[in-house]
């Protein structure tokens, strides 16, 4: 179950969700995704919005639909790569950008990510 | 194909109209929404949509036909209220819908049973109020219906249960029919729309698909209905 946000489309933040399970290699290349149904099912969301989070994912060229299958995630060599990299940046893009927002430079969001890095080794070696 | 459409309905009490010129038009395989406060006109609209009552003004039609006896086989309606004997059983009580309709799908209402935790043996008299919920949702989602009409079915039922229920509607959905649902409570239903209307007064004052809602404020329905209502 994913918390999602307020203001972006419901599908997108599926389709954003597949990606990071791919990047994080808990979908493989050549993997079924489940029907349109159970996914609508286990998201709680419309089945209408999970058929467009496999359009968009076709588009693509994240998945591939079989005729009478189902649809598959794309066995594309270099795509878990591409997402790792499209990924990152977007989501270090927003981070950024709110940063920004607060009126910091260049050097203070360096800092600010470093902090928390090294924070969270220190949270864990204290496990 | 318009599963409902309704044209300038309106609805008078005495001297108050408590719906006009309400426009609606509900397309085959959607889930829709009709949001707004207690007081709004929603439970209205149902009424005239299932036959209840008769509009004042404008027109309502279901697959193309007036509201009257063949129309009315093709709606599956929930009650508000409670519509069981306390004697029965679930499972008699899902009976009782088969031999009433004849588009009642008993594997599916064992199916949505077991979803929903309840088992056939239990007594309508000891179920909770989330519970009794439960089972006449269950029973409403069994008819191979064109429309589906729920009204409120979040109302007094716990987080949980929700959930539950939410599933549910989504495990029934079929391209094949139309899910209209009635709220006040957004933030819960708003994943499962295709489109929403918002009621404010008697009259339409938004509508649009969920997603171009949201995309295009940059809001969540749950932020817009606080914006629309506010005041």
């Amino acid at each position: 179950m994913i918390k999602f946000n307020e203001s972006s489309p419901i599908y997108l933040q599926i389709v954003e969700k597949i990606k990071a399970d791919i990047v994080a290699g808990k979908l493989k290349g050549g993997h079924k995704l489940p029907s349109v149904r159970d996914v609508a099912e286990s998201f709680r969301v419309n089945p209408n919005t999970v058929q467009r989070v496999f359009m968009e994912l076709e588009r693509e060229g994240v998945a591939y639909p079989q005729r009478g299958i189902g649809t598959f995630i794309s066995e594309e060599a270099g795509l878990v790569e591409k997402l790792r990299d499209t990924q990152a940046q977007k989501y270090t893009g927003r981070y950024v950008a709110q940063m920004q927002e607060l009126g910091m430079g260049k050097d203070e969001i360096l800092e600010n990510v470093r902090k928390v890095l090294e924070g969270n080794e220190n949270d864990d070696t204290q496990d | 194909m318009m599963i409902l459409k309704t044209d300038k309905v309106g609805k008078k009490y005495l001297n108050k109209w408590a719906l006009s010129n309400v426009d609606i038009s509900l397309e085959q395989g959607k889930i829709i929404g009709l949001l707004g406060p207690n007081g709004s006109g929603k439970t209205t609209f149902l009424k005239l949509v299932i036959g209840m009552i008769r509009p004042s003004s404008g027109s309502v039609t279901v697959c193309g036909m007036e509201i009257g006896y063949k129309a009315k086989e093709m709606i599956s309606f929930l009650p508000d209220s409670e519509f069981l004997y306390n004697w029965m059983t679930i499972r008699e009580a899902g009976d009782t819908y088969a031999a009433f309709f004849k588009d009642f799908d008993m594997a599916r209402f064992n199916e949505l049973l077991q979803f929903m935790a309840l088992t056939p043996d239990m007594k309508f008299k000891g179920l909770s109020k989330g519970m009794k919920e439960k089972l006449a949702i269950a029973l409403t989602l069994s008819r191979n219906a064109r429309l589906i009409v729920l009204d409120e079915p979040l109302n007094g039922v716990d987080p949980v249960a929700r959930e539950q229920i939410l599933g549910a509607i989504v495990k029934s959905f079929s391209h094949e029919s139309t899910i209209l649902v009635t709220s006040h409570l957004i933030n819960e239903v708003e994943n499962i729309l295709d489109e929403a209307y918002f009621l404010k007064e008697g009259k339409i004052v938004l509508h649009g698909s969920t997603d171009d809602l949201r995309s295009e404020r940059n809001k969540s329905l749950d932020e817009l209905y606080r914006e629309v209502f506010a005041c």
